[in-house]
């Protein structure tokens, strides 16, 4: 196998705190590709989801019906939106600018069950969206966002944990073949509170998901987790940021990638920022991926900028590993046939993120999922 | 009783430089219960055979057969012929990312008795020949092989040779790397899966010292791809004393000169 562990360095100080933050899409430039925001992603595909003129009415979804939840729309010029952040990018802001109401979901109370909101009537149309997720202090919730079917949608999404709350947000992509989604999760994370959040994405032709991280209050903290499987012509990008703010703060970020196919294409860019206030911080990001066929390429790039010196720990990996044919041949040669070989791998390598969801239905409808996405690839012959 | 039977094998491979015959008719028969080492000059084509006989895609038979009990292994893929009761204990173990050393042995352990084995007698089983082979049980939950010692993949393979029991195991070149007790305690392995399961073994080696632990009762010498010579133990303390000159021709006179005993010991 051939690995290539990437040592932590630290990258002096520089874009990603400076960067320009507006919620009006005519305030960023026209995309071109050489942003360090859109280097990685294919602009062609895109077009229509950075610019104006996208359908931002209410969208179709389903919510479970759980005590302690409420749901209403609210004006995009509510107090409680823009609270966990503004675009830091066009896409971002073209959603912003696009859409009329936002979706308010209000946590309160420890829910004795999982909040599902399901999307999956999107339909072709290149549409906006905004949806703010509010966790009221000491709350402990885990929301279920579940997306399927077609979608061209860009949109943004805030979650606000308040005070002391422990909120467990679970975004799974499974769109049609042919969807475009490019999201922005922003997150504000007060005191003592945490935010654990797990995206899975295995369907769509372009899905872009970003998770921004605002650790504002003293104590907070954060675990994201991220699996994702890219087959052939699927592009899968995250850009995650975390940007520690306060003192005495705890980061951990870890995402794991499966490529299959030709031209499978992932993204991995993650930014941790450690600011002047944040004392104490003890922060790791690490991304693996596991390219299963040639042809495909996994993008990978940790970076870390500190502006203080006291500080626990920080760190960052990043790991790239072929499943190749000696793989196959050692697994083979202990009878092992050659697609369980291939289950086996995977399933392996993506169970550790799968496994964070604690939600076992979940958990095995996308352990379920993944080899289904094994066995396309193998039929499609892009192997 | 099986018999692994090898005639007349003729094996290529590929190269940048076009097609190369390595191994040029090579004649071996194998018994259960039976021991044969090889011992041959590096290149003379020893991983070739072993290679050869689990399947690997890159080595081409162009003439002869490989047959267990009859049956044509050749056309046989690798896995079925893992299932047919073959075993190859790699000179390089290769690393899998992701896979438990737990999972992998139960996947394989399922695979090669087409059922999966009883959790109870089965955790016990790995627990008992882990602790066997003196290894710490923190290798059942790391990933196959990765990042293990040469020594550590060396009882790697012996531990799999234990708990998926076939009936012929090619050991190619096991003993390299092993420190003194490693080699004893590998060597070991060997003998109880030969005694316990009455195991084949086609043991590779270039050192005599691990024919002290498993005693061979063929000797078979190794050189430009064919069988030059046999005999029984006593040929290995020859070839100790001489070295393989007198069966290396002109032709082959530029193959690597192979490292003394002595050397050994002193392998990670
Ligand atoms: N893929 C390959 N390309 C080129 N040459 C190869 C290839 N595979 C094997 N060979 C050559 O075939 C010959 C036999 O190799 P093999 O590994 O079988 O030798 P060996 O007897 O096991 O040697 P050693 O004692 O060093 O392990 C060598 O000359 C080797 O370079
Ligand atoms: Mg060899």
């Amino acid at each position: 196998m051939t690995i290539t562990e990437t040592e932590p360095k630290f990258i002096p100080v520089q874009t990603r705190s400076e960067r320009f933050k507006s919620s009006d899409v005519t305030d960023f430039p026209a995309v071109t590709g050489r942003e360090v925001e859109w280097r990685y992603t294919p602009a062609a595909p895109i077009n229509d989801l950075v610019d104006n003129g996208l359908n931002g009415a209410h969208y179709e979804y389903t919510l479970t019906d759980v005590d302690g939840v409420s749901a209403r729309w609210i004006a995009m010029h509510d107090d409680l939106v823009a609270r966990a952040g503004l675009p830091e990018d066009r896409a971002s802001a073209a959603a912003w600018s696009g859409t009329q109401e936002a979706l308010l979901l209000t946590l309160d109370g420890e829910l004795d069950r999982e909040v599902v909101l399901t999307r999956d009537g999107l339909g072709a149309e290149a549409r906006a969206a905004h949806t703010v997720v509010r966790a009221m202090p000491n709350t402990v919730a885990t929301l279920i966002l579940r997306n399927s079917g077609q979608a061209k949608l860009a949109e943004n999404i805030e979650f606000i944990v308040e005070d002391g709350a422990r909120l467990t947000v679970v975004t799974v992509q499974e769109w049609d073949d042919d969807a475009l989604h490019i999201a922005t999760h922003f997150a504000q994370v007060q005191r003592d509170a945490t935010l654990k959040h797990i995206s899975v994405t295995l369907g769509g032709r372009l899905v872009r998901l970003n998770p921004s991280i605002h650790l504002a209050g003293a104590g907070a903290g954060t675990e994201l987790f991220g699996a994702y499987f890219s087959d052939s012509g699927q592009h899968i990008e995250h850009q995650v940021y975390v940007f520690h703010d306060a003192p005495h703060q705890r980061s951990r970020v870890t995402y794991k990638g499966a490529l299959q196919g030709k031209s499978a294409h992932t993204v991995w860019i993650g930014d941790v920022l450690i600011g002047q206030n944040a004392v104490g911080t003890d922060s790791y990001e690490q991304n693996r991926n596991l390219v299963l066929t040639e042809g495909a390429q996994a993008d990978s790039v940790p970076n870390l900028e500190i502006e203080i010196g006291d500080i626990v720990g920080a760190g960052h990996a990043s790991a790239t590993g072929r499943f190749d044919d000696e793989q196959l041949f050692y697994l083979q040669s202990r009878g092992i046939t050659e697609d369980e070989a291939r289950r086996l791998v995977v399933r392996g390598f993506l169970v550790e993120i799968v496994q964070q969801i604690r939600s076992p239905e979940l958990e095995e409808h996308l352990q379920a999922a993944i080899e289904a996405e094994l066995a396309t690839t193998a039929d499609g012959g892009a192997r | 009783m099986s018999t692994l039977a090898i005639r007349d094998l003729h094996v290529t491979v590929e190269t940048d430089q076009g097609t190369k015959e390595i191994l040029r008719g090579v004649d071996l028969t194998i018994k259960t219960g039976e021991i044969h080492a090889i011992m041959g000059p590096n290149g003379s084509g020893k991983s070739t055979l072993a290679y050869t006989i689990a399947g690997h895609p890159k080595y081409t038979v162009t003439q002869g057969t490989i047959e267990l009990d009859g049956e044509d292994v050749l056309s046989l893929t690798v896995d079925e012929r893992a299932r047919r009761g073959l075993f190859l204990a790699m000179q390089y173990p290769v690393e899998i990312p992701g896979v438990t050393n737990t999972n992998f042995l139960r996947t394989a352990k399922t695979a090669i008795d087409g059922e999966s084995p009883s959790i109870r007698s089965w955790t016990k089983d790995v627990k008992t020949a882990m602790s066997n082979l003196k290894m710490d049980s923190s290798f059942a939950s790391r990933n196959v092989n990765e990042g293990f010692s040469g020594g550590e993949k060396k009882r790697n393979e012996i531990l799999q040779l234990e708990l998926l029991k076939p009936k012929f195991a090619v050991l190619d070149e096991t003993d390299s790397g092993l420190d003194i007790d490693a080699l004893k305690i590998v060597s070991e392995g060997v003998n109880r899966a030969h005694d316990n399961t009455n195991l084949g073994v086609l043991l590779i080696t270039h050192y005599t010292r691990i024919l002290r632990y498993i005693k061979p009762d063929f000797v078979h010498v190794f050189v430009a791809g064919r069988v030059a010579e046999e005999g029984g133990p006593e040929l290995a303390e020859q070839l100790e004393e001489e070295g393989y000159v007198r069966f290396v021709s002109e032709g082959e006179a530029d193959t690597d000169a192979v490292l003394t005993d002595d050397e050994t010991a002193s392998v990670g």
